[in-house]
């Protein structure tokens, strides 16, 4: 009969109706901004900076905690080249305990940021992650979207927050670093400064690439190994 | 002087290619009426021109304008790494970017030899058949909707992509612009609780089907509107390129899974549907049970998939120089045949690289196809080809 097709087609349109007032799986809107879906735990907006609390009178000092070392590789991997760095001529200690040059400029402009995030892949130094805040809009299209170190700096215990799992895996990673870093220093005075170290594991890096340059110690040569085979993803 | 004038206006008026006989011929010795649709026509799926010369309501010339969307992505990837680009592809066809990361990750691994672990094999493939299922959805949907059904298919495909996009966001941390594959492997690792949600959704995908099926299947104004319309001829669309389920309406058995097996796809077991007449509704007919086939293989992926790692130990993300030489890595996207061919001169980014889009390739017998039809059907052709604007133009 012409037009039965149309009517069954009709018929299934009346039960999607009705089932989206009762069938409990299609109530899925809510009312933003008032209620709120959590984001996933993989959600990724824009990157920020990580920053441990180390300095014991100020846990929230985030100059001093920084573990950005201003290697500069997610500056020269950022796809869009969203990334701006400047790095300090004097060093710090940094997040394993090596004295490391800190960024004196760190900035995103996450106008330009495609939020691939590369930039987190390639870092080696765990410093950098992806956020998940989304509600980043400015009346300052320019400068508002342009965010400085201090802006992109967040605390571990916020990653914690945001990416639990994950950020275990890089506490457990660092902690690693971190007691090979003491076992090494103890021994220090006999063999001399961490020079000869660097020196050793330069020729391979600077096949990889140009840019980097000393700052770059053997645990974080090793940690960039690990990265680039995927155990670090 | 005067006559260069008058000439290069003309030019300006009239493009090349648009004064050559038309291919059938008017009716009566009225003017053709010229019409542009687009590029803000909403049946264009994006920035799309079509330049119309019409005798009352017949088509008797068709040209395609396009490039409004051209982003310059060939050029970008010359001079970045090899890594740098695949962000870049995830926006090439937007509706199915991890096929389109599959396909670069693909030529890059031919270029350096890399070995894929096969766990990232079997995630590959369930990721792809999910963007295929989610892919043929939406395109019927909007197929549907140019018929004047204003949103109702369409919003079913929808929700039913919501689910798969949602599954593509907790693996990859992203709905569309995933970025998942890595030459060698993928990224992330899908931890059990994933595989058992993509079980529960894949579940439901043959449910969705079937529903779509009783809406439409026999639907009379879909069959009067699509049957016997845009007809492409098997021998026309071979000789055109023509590559996926528009090659397969026209009743031409060729699907790269098939013919090349690659990744692991000569271990499922599938079927090719094919169409008969090579009509608006059988590439329609082809799309629905191609959903179907990709369940099939969904459904053997999910129950096989082994444990171990996602990613070749040996594998570099970035710094990597492949040998001098060129490779075309080729896959059957959602849309036809996808391919990524590549040169390499021994540095650290591609000499050349170039990108097969099935969209561009499908698009070029649009004409053909039109010829002799109302505009009303032009709209209905041009969205039976399933085209992303932003993979024709690049």
């Amino acid at each position: 009969m012409l037009g039965e097709g149309i009517l069954k087609g009709m018929a299934e349109t009346a039960k999607n109706f009705v089932g989206s007032f009762f069938s409990a799986e299609r109530l899925t809107t809510v009312q933003y901004p008032e209620q709120r879906i959590a984001p996933y735990e993989a959600a990724r907006v824009f990157p920020f900076l990580v920053y441990d609390s180390r300095n014991s009178a100020d846990p929230a000092d985030w100059e001093a905690g920084m573990r950005c070392v201003a290697c500069q590789i997610c500056e020269k991997e950022c796809p869009p080249k969203c990334i701006y760095i400047d790095k300090s001529k004097d060093k710090k200690p940094d997040a394993i305990g090596k004295q490391q040059f800190y960024p004196s400029r760190f900035d995103i402009d996450i106008s330009v940021c495609m939020s691939c995030q590369i930039c987190v892949e390639v870092c080696p130094f765990e410093a950098i992650k992806m956020d998940t805040a989304y509600e980043l809009s400015t009346t300052d299209r320019f400068g508002g979207l342009l965010l400085d170190r201090r802006q992109l700096a967040k605390s571990n215990e916020y990653y914690h927050r945001i990416h639990p799992t994950e950020a275990a895996e890089v506490d457990d990673r660092l902690s690693e670093g971190r007691a090979k870093t003491d076992a090494k220093v103890t021994p220090a005075p006999v063999k001399g400064t961490e020079a000869p170290a660097t020196a050793k594991t330069q020729p391979k890096l600077a096949a990889d690439n140009a840019v980097e340059d000393a700052a770059i110690t053997a645990a974080a040569a090793s940690k960039a190994a690990e990265t680039a085979t995927g155990a670090g993803n | 002087m005067r006559d260069s004038q008058t000439n290069s206006s003309a030019v300006a008026e009239k493009p090349e290619g648009w004064n050559r006989p038309a291919l059938i011929k008017p009716s009566g010795d009225g003017e053709l009426l010229e019409v542009a649709m687009g590029p803000h026509h909403p049946s264009t799926h994006g920035v799309f021109r079509m330049d119309l010369a019409l005798d009352g309501e017949r088509v008797i010339r068709l040209r395609p304008v396009f490039g409004y969307l051209h982003r310059n992505h060939e050029k970008i990837a010359e001079g970045v790494s090899y890594l740098a680009s695949m962000p870049y592809t995830d926006r090439l066809d937007y509706i199915c970017p991890i096929t389109n990361n599959w396909a670069y990750a693909l030529a890059v691994e031919k270029l350096t030899g890399q070995e894929v672990p096969e766990r990232a094999e079997y995630l590959r493939v369930i990721l792809g058949e999910l963007t295929r299922f989610q892919n043929h959805a939406s395109s019927i949907g909007f197929l549907i909707q140019e018929m004047g059904a204003s949103g109702t298919p369409l919003m079913y495909a929808f929700r039913e992509r919501e689910k798969i996009l949602d599954l593509f966001e907790k693996l990859t941390g992203a709905r569309m612009m995933v970025n998942y594959m890595r030459f060698g492997g993928c990224r992330v690792d899908a931890s059990p609780a994933w595989l058992d949600a993509t079980r529960k959704v894949v579940a439901g995908l043959p449910e969705f089907v079937n529903e779509f099926d009783r809406l439409l299947g026999s639907n009379e104004i879909l069959m009067a509107r699509t049957q016997g319309v845009g007809v492409l001829k098997a021998d026309l669309a071979v000789n055109a390129g023509v590559t996926g389920p528009m090659l397969r309406g026209s009743g031409v058995n060729y699907d790269i899974r098939k013919v090349d097996g690659y990744g692991i796809y000569n271990r499922f077991n599938f079927r090719v549907p094919l169409g008969d007449h090579g009509d608006v509704y059988d590439r329609f007919i082809v799309r629905m049970l191609e959903m179907r086939e990709s369940i099939t293989i969904l459904e053997q992926a999910l129950k096989d998939i082994p444990r171990g790692p996602v990613m070749d130990p040996k594998a570099k993300l970035r710094g990597f120089r492949p040998k001098p030489g060129e490779a075309y890595g080729r896959i059957e996207g959602p849309k036809g045949e996808l391919g990524f061919y590549l040169i390499s001169d021994g540095g650290p980014n591609p000499y050349r690289y170039r990108i097969r889009p099935p969209s561009l390739i499908n698009l070029t017998v649009l004409e053909d196809m039109c010829l002799g039809h109302d505009v009303a059907d032009v709209v209905l052709i041009f969205g039976s080809v399933d085209i992303v604007l932003g993979e024709v133009d690049r």
